[in-house]
C-alpha cells in the first residue's frame, strides 16, 4: 500500500475514526483509563466493588434462606428472609385483625384508583375527582379502618400498625398540611403586619424545632391543654404534631413559588378588580403551585422517612413493628434481614417518588 | 360626603366595610383576638389540669437532686447532682454529637459531591449509588441498623478486637488510652499557643508579600512544621511530661482508658452517612453553577485539575452551596435528638425523657427543649449569614 497517493483537493475518502477512541476499547479509554490518576482511581473503585457486591449479593440471593416457617429452616448461612415471610402480615397491618384485613387492602387499592385518573392527561373532571379524594374519601377511609358502624367490627387505632400505618400517617400529613401550609404561606406574605408576624413566627417555631420534640409535645402537652375528660386517641394527637410540623414545611414551599410569580401577574390581577382571594385563587396560586409540585413531592418523601419517629412516643409504624419482631426470642439474630427488608421497602417508595418529581422538574422546565 | 373641604381631595365614598385600611385593621384585631382567647383557653385548662395532678409548676425543679446516672458526661455529673445539671450533660451530649457530625459528614459529602461529577464512569456512578441509596432510607433505620445490627455485634469484652494492645473494640465501645498530664505539661501547650499566633502572624505576612511582590510562600507546609515542631521542641525539653493510662481488661469488662460508647458512634456514623449524602447533592449542585467556562479558562491559563477546582472552582461554588449547606447542618443537630430512639444520652434522652418522666413538668422541660433547639437553629442561621454576605463581598 502505498501512502503517497495524490489526492485533489477534497476528494480524500472519509477515514473512520482511529480504534481506539470508538466501541468499547474506545469508552474505557475515555471514561477509565484516561490517565494514570484515573486508571488507579478505577483499580481502586473495581477493588471496593468486589470487597462489597459479591459478599452482600451471595448474602441476600445464593446463601439465603427463603421457605420454611421457623428459624431451623435457616441453615445455610445467608439472610434468613423465612423471618420476613412468617412476619410479613404483621409487617404490613401490625395488630389489625387477621379476618379484617381486607379492609385495609380495601382502603389503599381504593385511594390508588381513585388517583389513577388523576395522572391520565385527557381526563377532564379532575377538579371533581380531586375534591372527592380530599374530603369524602377521608371519611368512606375513616370508617372503612376504625369500623364501629355499617356492620363493621370496630378495630381500635392501638391495633393499627405496620406500613399500613406508616402510609396513613404520611398521607393524613401531607394531605391535612396542605391547606395550613398554603394558609401560612399567604399570611406569611401578607402586608397586615400581625397576619405576617403571627404566620412567621409560627412557620419558624416549627421549622426550629426536631420533630422529636414536637411529637413529645403532642403526647404528653396536648392533654394538658384540653380540658378535663376530652381526651383523644394517641395517633390522632401524633397526626396532629406531624400536621403541624409539616404545615411549616409546606408553607416554606409554597411561599417558594409565590416568591416565583413575576410581580406583573399580581399586579394585573389588582387591575382587572379581582378581590384578594379571587386574585389568589384564579391567578397567583394556579401558577404558583405548578411551580412547587416537586418541592411538595420532596416534602412528602421526607415526611414518609420522618414518619419513622412515631415509634419513638409508642405507635408501631412500620420500622417500629419490624424492631419489636427482631427482639422476638423466638427469632432473636436475626435483626440485620429485618432491617434489610425494611430498608428496601422505603427506598422503593421514596426512590420512585424521587423519580417522579424529577420528570415532573423536567415537563416543567420546557415550557420556558 | 363632605363638600365643603374643595381644596382636598375628593372624600372618599367607599364604605367603611369596603376600605382596605378598616379591613387590614379588623382582620387583625380579629386574628389577634382569636391568638389571645385560644391562648388563655389553654392556660386555663393546662393550669387546671396541673393543679388536679398535683404539679408545681415553675422550673425550681431544675435544682433538686437528679438520682439517675449518665453513661457519658463532658462535665461532671453524678446521681447527686440536679435536674439542671443533667440538662447541661444532656445540651454539651448534643452539641458534641453534632459538632463531630458536621465535620464528617461534611468532608464524605464534599468527596462524595465531588466524585459524583468525575470524569471516571465507575468513580461517579458509584457516588450516585451512595446518595440514592443512603438519602432514600429513614434516618432512624440507620440508627438503628448501626446500633443493633452492627455494633451490637462486636465481640464482648473477652474477645474485643485488639489495636497494639492500646485500643480495644467491642460491645461496650471503644476503649482507648487517655493521656495523663504530669507536671511540666503547660510548657508544651505554651508552645503550641505560640505556635498558633505564628502560624497566623505568617499567613498575614505571606499574603502581604504575594499581594506587593507576586512571589508564593508555601505557608501550609510551613505552618504544619510549626505546629507539630514546636509543641514537639517543648514536649522533649520538659521530658515528656505525660503518660498514658491504658484500659485493662477487669472482670467482664475494661477499666481504665477512654471509653467512647457505642451509641455515640452509632448515631455519628449514621449522622455523618446521611447528611453527608444532602451534602454531597449541595456539592454537585454548587460546582455545576459556576459556569464550564470557567474550568476552561483556567485549563487554558495551565492550571492543572486539582488547583483548578481548589483555587477557581470551589470559592465560586461556595456562594451557592453555603445556603442550603447551613440548613444541612441544622438538620444533623436537629436530627441528633434522634439518639433517644438507642438512649445515647443528650438533651432529648435525657431532658425530654428520664426527667420529664420522674418530675413530670411537661410543660417547662418541653418549652425549654424547643428553645434551646430554636436558639441553636437561628445561631446558626445567624453565623452562616454572617459567613454568607462575607462570600458574597468577593462578588464583582
Amino acid at each position: 500500500m502505498t501512502s503517497e497517493t495524490q489526492y485533489a483537493p477534497g476528494s480524500h475518502p472519509e477515514l473512520p475514526p482511529p480504534p481506539s477512541t470508538v466501541g468499547v476499547v474506545g469508552w474505557l479509554r475515555g471514561n477509565l483509563f484516561s490517565n494514570t490518576t484515573n486508571t488507579l482511581l478505577t483499580i481502586f473503585a473495581i477493588y471496593i466493588v468486589y470487597l462489597l457486591v459479591p459478599p452482600a449479593i451471595s448474602w441476600t440471593l445464593f446463601n439465603a434462606d427463603f421457605s420454611g416457617d421457623s428459624r431451623e429452616a435457616c441453615d445455610s448461612g445467608g439472610a434468613c428472609w423465612v423471618f420476613i415471610n412468617v412476619r410479613l402480615g404483621q409487617f404490613m397491618y401490625g395488630f389489625y385483625p387477621v379476618e379484617e384485613r381486607w379492609r385495609v387492602d380495601s382502603t389503599f387499592i381504593l385511594l390508588v384508583v381513585l388517583m389513577v385518573p388523576m395522572f391520565i392527561d385527557s381526563f377532564r373532571h379532575k377538579a371533581w375527582l380531586g375534591a372527592f379524594i380530599l374530603f369524602v374519601y377521608p371519611v368512606i377511609g375513616f370508617y372503612l379502618l376504625a369500623g364501629g358502624s355499617f356492620g363493621l367490627v370496630e378495630v381500635e387505632t392501638p391495633m393499627w400498625g405496620g406500613l399500613s400505618l406508616t402510609l396513613i400517617i404520611a398521607i393524613v400529613g401531607i394531605v391535612g398540611s396542605f391547606p395550613i401550609g398554603l394558609l401560612l404561606a399567604l399570611g406569611r406574605r401578607s402586608k397586615m403586619p400581625a397576619v405576617s408576624a403571627f404566620c412567621t413566627g409560627f412557620i419558624e417555631l416549627w421549622r426550629g424545632v426536631p420533630l422529636i420534640t414536637v411529637l413529645f409535645m403532642s403526647s404528653v402537652m396536648f392533654p394538658l391543654f384540653l380540658p378535663e375528660g376530652v381526651n383523644f386517641d394517641k395517633l390522632i394527637r401524633a397526626l396532629v404534631g406531624v400536621m403541624l410540623f409539616s404545615a411549616a414545611y409546606m408553607a416554606e414551599t409554597v411561599r417558594g413559588g409565590l416568591q416565583a410569580i413575576p410581580k406583573g401577574q399580581y399586579e394585573g390581577a389588582e387591575a382587572l378588580g379581582l378581590t384578594y382571594w379571587k386574585s389568589m385563587t384564579f391567578i397567583i396560586l394556579p401558577q404558583a403551585l405548578k411551580h412547587v409540585i416537586p418541592g411538595i413531592v420532596g416534602n412528602f418523601i421526607g415526611l414518609f422517612k420522618d414518619t419513622t419517629l412515631v415509634l419513638i412516643i409508642g405507635l408501631f409504624d412500620f420500622l417500629g413493628i419490624v424492631q419489636a419482631a427482631s427482639t422476638d426470642p423466638k427469632w432473636l439474630g436475626y435483626s440485620i434481614e429485618g432491617y434489610v427488608f425494611c430498608a428496601m421497602v422505603y427506598w422503593v417508595f421514596c426512590f420512585s417518588m424521587s423519580q417522579y418529581s424529577q420528570s415532573v422538574e423536567r415537563k416543567l422546565h420546557t415550557g420556558h | 360626603m363632605n363638600k365643603q373641604d374643595s381644596a382636598g381631595p375628593p372624600a372618599s365614598t367607599t364604605k367603611p366595610w369596603n376600605d382596605p385600611k378598616v379591613r387590614s385593621i379588623f382582620f387583625q384585631a380579629v386574628l389577634l383576638i382569636a391568638v389571645v382567647f385560644s391562648g388563655m383557653y389553654i392556660f386555663g385548662n393546662t393550669a387546671d389540669n396541673l393543679e388536679r395532678q398535683g404539679i408545681a409548676t415553675g422550673f425550681g425543679f431544675l435544682g433538686t437532686t437528679a438520682g439517675f446516672g449518665i453513661i457519658t458526661h463532658l462535665i461532671d455529673y453524678s446521681e447527686a447532682s440536679s435536674y439542671g445539671r443533667a440538662f447541661a450533660v444532656g445540651l454539651l451530649n448534643t452539641l458534641l454529637v453534632a459538632f463531630c457530625g458536621i465535620i464528617a459528614a461534611t468532608i464524605i459529602g464534599v468527596i462524595v459531591g465531588i466524585a459524583r461529577l468525575s470524569k471516571n464512569w465507575l468513580v461517579a456512578r458509584m457516588a450516585m449509588v451512595y446518595i440514592e441509596t443512603f438519602r432514600n432510607i429513614p434516618l432512624l433505620l440507620q440508627i438503628f441498623f448501626w446500633y443493633f445490627a452492627v455494633l451490637r455485634a462486636l465481640p464482648s469484652p473477652k474477645n474485643s478486637v485488639n489495636f497494639a494492645d492500646g485500643v480495644f473494640i467491642n460491645n461496650r465501645g471503644i476503649y482507648m488510652p487517655s493521656a495523663i498530664y504530669e507536671d511540666g505539661f503547660s510548657l508544651v501547650i505554651w508552645a503550641l499557643l505560640i505556635a498558633i499566633i505564628g502560624v497566623v502572624v505568617m499567613a498575614r505576612w505571606a499574603h502581604k508579600r504575594r499581594d506587593q511582590t507576586g512571589q508564593q510562600f508555601h505557608t501550609v507546609y510551613a505552618s504544619i512544621g510549626l505546629l507539630v515542631g514546636l509543641p514537639l521542641l517543648a514536649l522533649i525539653v520538659a521530658g515528656f511530661p505525660l503518660s498514658w493510662e491504658i484500659p485493662a481488661l477487669k472482670g467482664f469488662n475494661f477499666v481504665g482508658g477512654t471509653v467512647i460508647i457505642p451509641e455515640f458512634v452509632a448515631l455519628w456514623i449514621s449522622l455523618s452517612i446521611y447528611t453527608a449524602s444532602f451534602i454531597a447533592e449541595i456539592v454537585r449542585a454548587g460546582i455545576q453553577a459556576v459556569s464550564h467556562g470557567q474550568t476552561e479558562a483556567a485549563h487554558a491559563l495551565g492550571i492543572k485539575a486539582g488547583p483548578t477546582l481548589r483555587l477557581v472552582i470551589l470559592p465560586q461554588a461556595l456562594r451557592v452551596i453555603i445556603p442550603p449547606l447551613s440548613s444541612q447542618y441544622l438538620n444533623l443537630t436537629k436530627n441528633s435528638s434522634l439518639a433517644t430512639a438507642i438512649a445515647y444520652p443528650e438533651m432529648v434522652s435525657v431532658f425530654t425523657g428520664t426527667v420529664l418522666n420522674q418530675t413530670g413538668q411537661a410543660v417547662e422541660i418541653i418549652s425549654v427543649t424547643m428553645g434551646v433547639y430554636l436558639s441553636i437553629s437561628l445561631g446558626i442561621s445567624a453565623l452562616m449569614n454572617w459567613y454568607n454576605a462575607k462570600m458574597a463581598l468577593v462578588e464583582r
